[in-house]
């Protein structure tokens, strides 16, 4: 950590949001989440296309994103390619200087949630949050 | 297609396309994906009738930019953002006025923009398959629409590697991409309007 950056900044810890195609995976995935790190790191879930049907929302996204930013940066687990592909569009629509401090990891959710939210409890940087969690092996 | 093509009747032609084949595009789906191409294309292309009457009056560039984005915040599948950076990049890459060689360069920008969005290429049963032979077809002054409907047909035999059909492995096999044939109608539908200009 940069020790010129603001304290705030230093004590923050990075981010989680949880984008499934179902809004009860996305929600009980969070639920695991914070039974293991409690309410420590941010977090936010969003699940369903914006119909309410499957699927995944930009916009709904972009909110979550919002709702779990952290100066530290935010990272994003997601389910099946339709997730991945929506997390890596709402990615582009942030403003630029967050752009580069939101990664999606290419992991299993549930798993890759919980080991990203392990990692990020003990105040790991975004890159190991992520590289935890795409290192996960059942 | 051409250039100076009349934007509303483009977009609408682009709409109804998508919209009067939505039961075929989610049969297909069915068949080997989640069952829901058709009916996340017609949401999405709603979404653009709606906005049809404030796209008219903009320049073919934006009015393509705008439906991207509607594309990208309707959809819900993973054929918003694959489609909605095909419009986008289109309208970003394609300059006002622009003439055929103009407008060549920006569908293969945007092609390329797809490729890299979805990290796919030819000859892996998706909407690339129907887009690039389409692509090249237009570029050497062949016909596009019989070189896109030639190139979903040609992802029948072939096994999914991309989206929820590679789940199936060789069970794809034997079923027309609904991608491929959500871009076929797309391009049919672009060259009947481009086909009407004088």
């Amino acid at each position: 950590m940069n020790p010129a950056a603001p304290l705030e900044d230093q004590l923050s810890l990075v981010g989680i949001v949880v984008v499934s195609h179902s809004a009860d995976v996305a929600r009980g995935t969070a639920a695991i989440v914070e039974q293991m790190v409690g309410t420590s790191v941010p977090l936010a879930w969003c699940g369903g296309d914006p119909s309410g049907g499957l699927g995944t929302d930009v916009a709904a996204i972009l909110t979550a994103i919002e709702t779990a930013w952290s100066e530290r940066g935010v990272a994003i687990l997601a389910d099946l390619g339709g997730a991945e592909l929506n997390s890596a569009m709402a990615i582009e629509l942030l403003p630029p200087e967050r752009q580069s401090r939101v990664v999606v990891c290419r992991a299993a959710i549930v798993e890759g949630a919980l080991v990203a939210a392990t990692e990020a409890s003990c105040g790991s940087s975004l890159e190991q949050v992520r590289d935890s969690a795409e290192a996960w092996q059942p | 297609m051409s250039v100076d093509t009349d934007v509303e009747k483009l977009i609408a032609a682009l709409a109804e396309a998508v919209i009067s084949h939505a039961d075929e595009l989610t049969a297909l789906d069915r068949a080997i994906g989640d069952g829901d191409h058709g009916l996340n294309m017609q949401r999405g292309f709603e979404a653009v009738l709606k906005q049809l009457p404030s796209l008219a009056g903009q320049p073919l560039p934006e009015a393509l930019k705008a439906v991207g984005m509607t594309l990208v915040m309707t959809v819900g599948g993973a054929s918003g953002p694959l489609y909605g950076t095909l419009f986008l990049q289109l309208g970003k890459e394609l300059p006002a006025g622009a003439n055929r060689q103009q407008l060549c360069t920006a569908l293969a920008a945007a092609l390329t923009a797809l490729k890299l969005r979805g990290k796919s290429e030819r000859g892996q049963k998706t909407m690339i398959d129907a887009l690039e032979p389409a692509l090249e077809a237009f570029q050497q002054g062949k016909d596009p629409v019989a070189a896109a409907l030639n190139g979903a047909e040609a992802t029948i035999p072939m096994q999914a590697q991309r989206g929820r059909a590679a789940f199936l492995g060789e069970r794809s096999i034997g079923h027309m991409d609904p991608g491929a044939r959500s871009s076929a109608l797309l391009i049919a539908a672009a060259a009947a309007v481009g086909a009407q200009q004088p």
